[in-house]
């Protein structure tokens, strides 16, 4: 219990710097009182366009990866599970990019994030298919590098396709992800398809614990392996899918918090998954402050940050289960 | 080998002997010099120009262009041209000017107009280039006429004479109530320039001074970006300009776009957006910017009035 308002206090902390940080470079007080009474300054729309949607948005995002990657990591036993590594999110990018430069979005906009859900759903249902039920460490990795690479090979070409100069260079933002310029239009789009996915992964606990013993003990137990299967797949693609639509693929979220939080909360899945929650949102906000304060003046990408942060992790994670399973 | 040595001689022979007269095959591989020799070569004289010329969005003189073949800018095609002069600008591949030069071939390259100023001295080159100095000239004549003439013409603020917008100015003392020194006819609204990425152009730009002939003042200058560069959207909002000059809309969707289209840009009360502008009337320097003076007149006088654009 003090763990869960710990986090949620850090949450809301990191909320607010969020919304002090940012190239205006207006005083935190001023700028926190034009956000809540409307004075008719410029530093109001800032406030209430720019900079609170981007931080809600962060926010959202993070939940979403956080919650996903510790669904992962539950049912495939896995550590090394994430929805960003093992393609999930990249799939997503490219349902996004398929919907943008089909013109699909604009006559209809919640075909953007309805189309990297899409994706996403094919992209868990082939790693689930290639890892197997006990989710080998390695065919999980290979699997994840082989749907990556798909994935990202034919964003790239989408883009590289599209008559707008600048398309191609919307490789990096989908590939590294960033939440610049986003408006509260994103958060509306994301926002429904975020809340179905978290209802559907926040109802994995039981199951998932009884997975740990094993999956004809928690079938005794009373567990429905087809449900839960069912849910974690729609559940991951709807979060990872509606979050990657609006802020790209960012990877490494869900590998990150689940691992801090465990030797707070504990190993037991259904403890994890609401504790990396508010985890992936605190780790998103800090990494969303951190590229504003680094180069506040270039669209430096949230997957950059993230990737630093992450990639040693995840390096010391595969020497440990290495050491583990000779 | 040889056979390219032989033909380079050829053409190192055929360049000597047509050094005496103006150059009889022109190619040029830039937009701009393309515009320049469209507008004075003899009947002829240009054998090829290059593809985006022919593109109306970019290019004032594209309906011109569509009776020259066009090119790529690639060495291999513009030698087989057999051209005695290349016209390129200063920012063309390197490597297919130093190729061009290798091979004999006389290349002209054009610095972009980074002013107003610059583009009679354009046109007299590309006249002395292309032997046609009478009607550079005349040209050159014909642009300082327009834009003395532009010039001339009554500031935005004090020309509200006409009956709607003297109406027009009350209604927005009323509305806006932030028009410091309205009553005086000197008064410059605040201007940006906004392009993809979140790109603006200061007044040390060719744009900038297309804006200022406007009789605009530019925002870039205050964000101490006077050569231009990134202006997050931010900085933009908070420097709460008159009017926000939308670069060009390219075709398809991009997100280097999305801060063109941020729902911020119009929850800025005072501000009106003006554009997309077109990229035929701002990049080159050309009397073609004249257009651009002309349409920004418009939405400067209705931002110093308060009403509406009439154009």
């Amino acid at each position: 219990m003090r763990t869960a308002a710990a986090l949620v206090a850090l949450c809301l902390a990191l909320f607010v710097l969020s919304l002090v940080t940012g190239p205006a470079g207006a005083p935190p007080g001023a700028s926190l009182a034009a956000l809540v009474r409307d004075d008719g300054t410029p530093l109001t729309v800032v406030m209430r366009e720019i900079r609170l949607p981007r931080a809600i948005l962060a926010a959202m995002v993070g939940a979403s990866l956080g919650l996903s990657g510790a669904a992962l990591q539950g049912y495939l036993r896995n550590p090394l599970a994430e929805p960003g590594l093992i393609g999930v999110s990249g799939a997503a990018a490219l349902g996004a990019v398929l919907a943008i430069h089909t013109g699909l979005s604009l006559r209809f906009a919640l075909a953007l994030p309805l189309s990297a859900l899409a994706m996403a759903v094919l992209a868990v249902l082939l790693i689930l298919a290639l890892a197997g039920p006990r989710g080998g460490s390695v065919t999980l990795i290979l699997a994840g590098i082989a749907v990556s690479a798909l994935a990202g090979a034919l964003t790239s070409l989408v883009l590289n396709l599209s008559p707008n100069p600048f398309a191609a260079a919307d490789i990096v933002f989908w590939m590294m992800g960033s939440l610049a310029d986003r408006s509260f239009a994103h958060v509306w789009l994301a926002l429904p398809l975020m809340a179905a996915g978290w209802a559907m992964l926040a109802g994995l606990g039981r199951g998932l614990d009884m997975l740990t013993l094993g999956e004809d003990a928690a079938q005794a137990m009373g567990a429905d392996p087809a449900r839960l299967r069912l849910m974690l797949v729609l559940g991951t693609a709807a979060s990872v899918g509606a979050a990657t639509a609006v802020a790209g693929a960012i990877g490494f979220v869900g590998l990150v918090v689940p691992h801090l939080l465990r030797p707070l909360v504990g190993a037991r899945p259904s403890a994890l998954l609401w504790a990396s929650a508010p985890g992936g949102a605190a780790l998103v906000l800090a990494a969303d402050v951190a590229v504003r304060v680094l180069l506040p003046e270039r669209d430096l990408k949230l997957g950059v940050v993230m990737a630093l942060v992450g990639a040693p992790l995840f390096l010391h994670l595969i020497h440990r289960t290495r050491r583990e399973m000779p | 080998m040889t056979a390219l040595a032989a033909l380079a001689l050829a053409l190192m022979l055929v360049g000597a002997a047509a050094a005496a007269g103006p150059p009889r095959r022109v190619v040029s591989v830039n937009l701009c010099t393309d515009q320049l020799a469209l507008m004075l070569a003899a009947p002829g004289q240009l054998v090829s120009v290059s593809r985006l010329a022919r593109d109306p969005a970019s290019s004032a003189m594209a309906a011109a262009a569509q009776a020259v073949p066009v090119n790529d800018g690639r060495a291999e095609e513009v030698f087989l041209l057999r051209p005695d002069l290349v016209l390129a600008g200063t920012f063309s591949s390197p490597a297919t000017v130093d190729m061009l030069r290798r091979l004999g071939i006389r290349v002209e390259r054009f610095a972009p107009a980074r002013s107003l100023e610059d583009i009679p001295a354009l046109i007299g080159r590309m006249g002395r280039l292309l032997g046609r100095e009478a009607q550079a000239e005349r040209l050159i004549a014909r642009f300082r006429a327009d834009l003395a003439a532009l010039r001339a013409a009554a500031p935005p603020a004090a020309s509200a004479v006409s009956p709607a917008a003297a109406s027009a100015r009350t209604a927005a003392g009323i509305a806006s109530g932030t028009a410091p020194g309205a009553a005086s006819g000197a008064r410059r609204p605040r201007a940006a320039l906004y392009h993809a990425n979140g790109y603006t152009l200061g007044s040390d730009t060719l744009a900038g001074d297309i804006l200022a002939a406007a009789g605009l003042a530019n925002v870039a200058d205050e964000a101490g970006l006077r050569g231009g560069g990134r202006l997050p959207l931010e900085r933009l909002i908070l420097l709460a300009p008159e009017v926000i000059v939308r670069g060009r809309d390219y075709p398809g969707q991009a997100r280097a776009e999305a801060p063109l289209n941020h729902p911020a840009l119009r929850a800025l009360r005072g501000s009106r957006i003006a554009g997309p502008t077109e990229d035929r009337d701002w990049i080159c320097g050309t009397p073609q910017v004249l257009a651009a003076i002309r349409s920004l007149r418009a939405q400067a006088a209705a931002a110093a009035t308060g009403g509406e654009p009439e154009g």
